[in-house]
C-alpha cells in the first residue's frame, strides 16, 4: 500500500518577524528613525536658543572686521582684517607647526629608533630611557614644562643668548638673520628646480643602463653636485643676489631681522620629542620585523651591508613603518590644538577662541574647525595612502 | 696531523678557559661598549652626556634640594623646593574638597583597590562577580560617596573637585563607559545592515579625526545650545560627555580589530549551532576578541589617562591644572619646575605601569603557537 506524502517543493516560510530580511529592515528603520528623531529634537533646541539669545546665524559673520591682533601671521593679516582672513591665519599657523613636528618627529624619531637596536649596551639603554620618559607623560605636561619653565626663564632683551653675533635667544623669541632677496634672485630656484628634474631623468636612465647592462652608474654623488653645483652656477652668474637683514638691538627690544615666536618653538619642540618616542618605537618594531634570514640571504648572495640595508631590510621594514606613522602624523597633527593652551595663534585659538568669544556663534566656529581638522585628517591620510601603496608588496 | 695533538689521548684534552678577553666584565664590555671604532666613539659620546645630565639633576633634585618648612623661605632656591609640593599637597590630590569630607574621598580608594586586589590573584574563584561589582556596584557607590546630598552625606558640588581625583574620576569614568559603548560601535561597524554600518562609521571616524580639544570645547559650548531651555548642565558632566564619546571612537576601533581575527569559522559554527546574534557575539566571539585585544584596551586607557589633563582648558583643576593654578599664586611664584616634575612624576607612575602590565598581559595572553 502506498502511502501518498505531499512532499513540500518550497521549504516552510518563516513568518514575517522571524525572516533576517524584513528583521533587518526593521531594525534599520528603527535605527534610522531614532537618529533622525534625536538630530531634529537637538537641532530644534538649537534654533530656540540661538533665537532667545538673539544670535545670528549663518556665515555672514566672516566678513565682519575681526579687530584683534595675532602675534603670528604667515599672510597679510591687521586688526581691519576680517575674521575669514583671521581664520586662515590661524589655519596656517597650525600647518605651519604640524609640517615642523612632523620633518623633526620623523627624524629624532628615526635615529633614536635605530639607536634602541644598537649594539652598543649604553646607547640602546639610553634611547629606551628617552622613550619610556617621553611618551608615559601628557603631552599639554610637556608643553607647559617648555613654554613656562625653560623659555619663559631666558633672559630679557638686553641680556639674550646670542651665537655668532647674529641669531638672539631672549624672552621674545629667538631671533634670525632675515634673507632679503636682491634684484635677479629668482634664477637660484628655477636652477633648484632644473637640477631636481635633472636628477629625476639621471636617476631613470642610470636605472635603465643597469638593468640593460648591468653597469652602474654613480648616481648618488653626480645627483648631489647637479644639485648644488647648478644653483652654486646660477647665483655666481647673478652676483649673488642675496643679502641678510641681521637684528639689531635697539632700546628694548630687537630690530629687523626674523623673530621666531617661542610660543611656537615651545609648541613644536614638545610635539615632536614627544611623537618621536612613539616613532622610534614604531622603526624598532619595523627593523625587527625583517627576519634576519633576509640579512643573510642578501650577505650570501654578495651584497654588502650597505646595499643591504638599503635594498634588502628598509623597503621591507618600510611596509611595516608606514601605517602606524601616519596615525602618529595625524596624532601630531590633532595635538598641535593644544597650542591653545599656551596662546600659540593655532585655529582653535583664533578661531574657535577668540572668534567665537566676540560673535557668540558657536554651531558655525565649531563645525567649521572641526571640518578643518577632518579635512587635514583625510588629506594626510590619503597622502600615505598613496604611499604605501607605492610601497607594499606587488602580490599575484 | 703533527705532533701537538697527538699527544692528549682521545678525551683526555684538559679543558682550556676561554681567553680572558670574551668573559666576564671585559668581555662584556668589549663586546657591548667598545665592539668596533665606531662604538667607542658612540660610548665615549653617550658618556659625555650622561655625565652632562644626571650628576646637575641628581643635585638639583635631591642634594640641594629643600624638603621642610611651610613657607617660601624655607628654601635656599639652589635647588629643587620640595617644600612647595609639601604646601600644596592637600590641593594637587584632592582639589578644594572640603578638609572634613576628605574621608569620602579616601574610603572610595580603599574600595577600589580592595575590590581590584583579587583580580589579580591567579585562581580567585569569584572574579566574574567582583567584576560585574567593580563595573555596576562601585560607580553607583563612588557616585553617592562623591556627590553626597544622601545617606546624611553633605554635597559637594564638584567645581570643588580637583587634583589627581578629578584626573582619576575623568580618567575611569572615560574607561568604564567607553568600553561597553565602543563595542556596540565596534559590532554596528561590522554589522552587514548598511543604514546600522553607514551610521556607525560616520560617528567613529568624526571623532577619530578632530582633537580632543575641539570635542571639549563642542560639549562646554554648544552642549548648552542643544538642551531645551531651563536645563544645564554641570560643567564636569559636559566634559565627561565629550570624553566619553571620543574615547568610544577609539575603543571601537581596538575592538573592531579584535572581531576581525577571530577566524570565519567560529561565526559560522555558531549560526549553525542556532545561535541568535547577540548569544554568538556575547559567548563566542566576544570573549575571543576582547582578550586579543587586551593590550589595544589598555594602550586606549594610558592615552586616555594622558588626555584627561585637557580638560584644564575648559575651566576644569585636575592634577595638572591644580599645579598651574599654584603657580600663579603669588607668594609660590617661580617654583613651575619642581611643580611639573612631580606632576609628570605622578602621571609617569601611572601609565609606566599600566604599560608594563599591558605588556605582562600580552605575554600572559599569548596562547598561540
Amino acid at each position: 500500500m502506498a502511502v501518498e506524502t505531499k512532499i513540500a517543493v518550497a521549504p516552510a516560510k518563516p513568518p514575517v518577524w522571524n525572516d533576517p530580511r524584513y528583521r533587518a529592515l526593521f531594525f534599520q528603520v528603527l535605527v534610522l528613525g531614532g537618529v533622525v528623531l534625536l538630530g531634529a529634537y537637538l537641532v530644534g533646541n538649537t534654533m530656540a536658543n540661538l533665537e532667545r539669545q538673539g544670535i545670528a546665524s549663518g556665515f555672514g559673520f566672516l566678513e565682519t572686521t575681526a579687530g584683534f591682533s595675532i602675534s603670528q601671521t604667515l599672510v597679510e593679516y591687521s586688526e581691519e582684517s576680517s575674521y575669514g582672513r583671521a581664520f586662515l591665519v590661524g589655519l596656517l599657523n597650525t600647518m605651519l607647526v604640524s609640517i615642523i613636528g612632523i620633518f623633526f618627529a620623523t627624524i629624532l624619531g628615526f635615529i633614536i629608533g635605530v639607536a634602541r637596536l644598537s649594539r652598543n649596551w649604553l646607547i640602546s639603554n639610553l634611547a629606551a630611557v628617552y622613550i619610556e620618559i617621553l611618551r608615559n607623560i601628557p603631552l599639554l605636561l610637556q608643553i607647559f614644562f617648555w613654554y613656562f619653565a625653560v623659555l619663559r626663564n631666558v633672559p630679557s632683551p638686553k641680556n639674550s643668548h646670542s651665537m655668532f653675533d647674529s641669531f638672539f635667544l631672549n624672552i621674545r623669541g629667538l631671533y634670525s638673520p632675515a634673507p632679503i632677496f636682491e634684484a635677479g634672485f629668482w634664477l637660484i630656484p628655477v636652477a633648484l628646480v632644473a637640477g631636481v628634474i635633472g636628477v629625476v631623468i639621471l636617476a631613470r636612465w642610470a636605472r635603465a643602463r643597469q638593468e640593460r647592462t648591468g653597469e652602474r652608474f654613480p648616481v648618488f654623488w653626480t645627483s648631489l653636485g647637479v644639485l648644488i653645483g647648478l644653483p652654486l652656477l646660477a647665483a655666481i652668474v647673478m652676483g649673488f643676489p642675496l643679502s641678510w637683514n641681521y637684528p639689531e638691538l635697539k632700546g628694548f627690544n630687537f630690530v629687523g631681522g626674523m623673530v621666531v615666536i617661542p610660543e611656537l618653538v615651545a609648541l613644536a619642540l614638545a610635539l615632536s620629542t614627544y611623537t618621536a618616542s612613539f616613532i622610534a618605537e614604531i622603526v624598532r618594531a619595523g627593523i625587527t620585523a625583517v627576519s634576519h634570514g633576509q640579512t643573510e640571504a642578501a650577505y650570501s648572495v654578495g651584497l654588502r651591508p650597505g646595499p643591504t640595508l638599503r635594498l634588502v631590510v628598509i623597503p621591507q621594514a618600510l611596509r611595516v613603518i608606514i601605517p602606524p606613522l601616519t596615525s602618529q602624523y595625524l596624532n601630531l597633527m590633532k595635538n598641535s590644538s593644544l597650542a591653545a593652551a599656551i596662546a600659540y595663534p593655532d585655529i582653535v585659538l583664533v578661531f574657535a577662541g577668540t572668534v567665537l568669544m566676540q560673535t557668540g556663534q558657536a554651531v558655525e566656529i565649531i563645525s567649521i574647525t572641526m571640518a578643518v581638522y577632518l579635512t587635514l585628517s583625510l588629506l594626510i591620510s590619503a597622502f600615505m595612502n598613496w604611499y604605501n601603496k607605492k610601497m607594499a608588496l606587488v602580490e599575484r | 696531523m703533527t705532533d701537538e695533538t697527538r699527544s692528549y689521548d682521545p678525551g683526555s684534552h684538559p679543558d682550556l678557559p676561554p681567553p680572558a678577553s670574551t668573559v666576564g666584565v671585559v668581555g662584556w664590555v668589549r663586546q657591548n661598549l667598545f665592539a668596533t671604532p665606531l662604538d667607542v666613539a658612540l660610548t665615549v659620546l653617550a658618556l659625555y652626556l650622561v655625565y652632562l645630565l644626571v650628576p646637575p639633576v641628581i643635585q638639583w633634585a635631591f642634594i640641594d634640594a629643600d624638603w621642610v618648612g611651610d613657607t617660601r623661605d624655607a628654601c635656599s632656591r639652589e635647588g629643587a623646593c620640595w617644600v612647595y609640593i609639601r604646601v600644596w599637597f592637600k590641593q594637587l590630590m584632592y582639589g578644594r574638597y572640603p578638609d572634613e569630607e576628605l574621608w569620602r574621598i579616601n574610603t572610595a580608594y580603599v574600595l577600589l583597590v580592595a575590590a581590584a586586589i583579587p583580580l589579580f590573584i591567579p585562581g580567585f574563584r569569584w572574579k566574574q562577580w567582583i567584576g560585574v561589582f567593580l563595573l555596576i556596584g562601585y560607580p553607583i557607590i563612588a557616585f553617592f560617596l562623591f556627590v553626597g546630598d544622601a545617606f546624611g552625606l553633605e554635597h559637594v558640588e564638584t567645581p570643588l573637585w580637583g587634583g589627581l581625583f578629578l584626573t582619576l574620576v575623568i580618567a575611569l569614568v572615560g574607561i568604564v563607559a567607553s568600553l561597553p559603548i565602543g563595542v556596540v560601535l565596534a559590532l554596528g561597524r561590522r554589522s552587514k545592515m548598511p543604514v546600522v554600518r553607514s551610521i556607525c562609521v560616520a560617528f567613529i571616524e568624526l571623532w577619530r579625526g578632530v582633537p580632543l580639544i575641539t570635542v571639549l570645547f563642542m560639549s562646554s559650548v554648544m552642549f548648552p545650545l542643544f538642551m531645551p531651555e531651563g536645563v544645564n548642565f554641570d560643567k564636569l558632566v559636559r566634559a565627561l560627555v565629550g570624553v566619553m564619546l571620543f574615547s568610544a571612537a577609539y575603543m571601537a576601533e581596538v575592538v573592531r580589530g579584535g572581531l576581525q581575527a577571530i577566524p570565519k569559522g567560529q561565526y559560522e559554527a555558531a549560526e549553525a549551532l542556532g545561535l541568535s546574534f547577540w548569544k554568538m557575539m556575547g559567548l563566542i566571539v566576544l570573549p575571543q576578541a576582547l582578550k586579543l585585544v587586551i593590550p589595544g584596551i589598555v594602550n586606549t586607557f594610558i592615552g586616555l589617562f594622558k588626555d584627561t589633563t585637557l580638560v584644564l582648558i575648559i575651566g576644569l583643576f585636575d592634577f595638572l591644572g591644580m599645579v598651574q593654578l599654584a603657580g600663579t599664586n603669588p607668594d609660590w611664584l617661580g617654583f613651575a619646575v619642581e611643580g611639573y616634575v612631580f606632576v609628570a612624576a605622578g602621571f609617569w607612575v601611572f601609565c609606566f605601569s599600566m604599560s608594563r602590565y599591558s605588556q605582562h598581559l600580552e605575554k600572559k595572553l599569548h596562547t598561540g603557537h
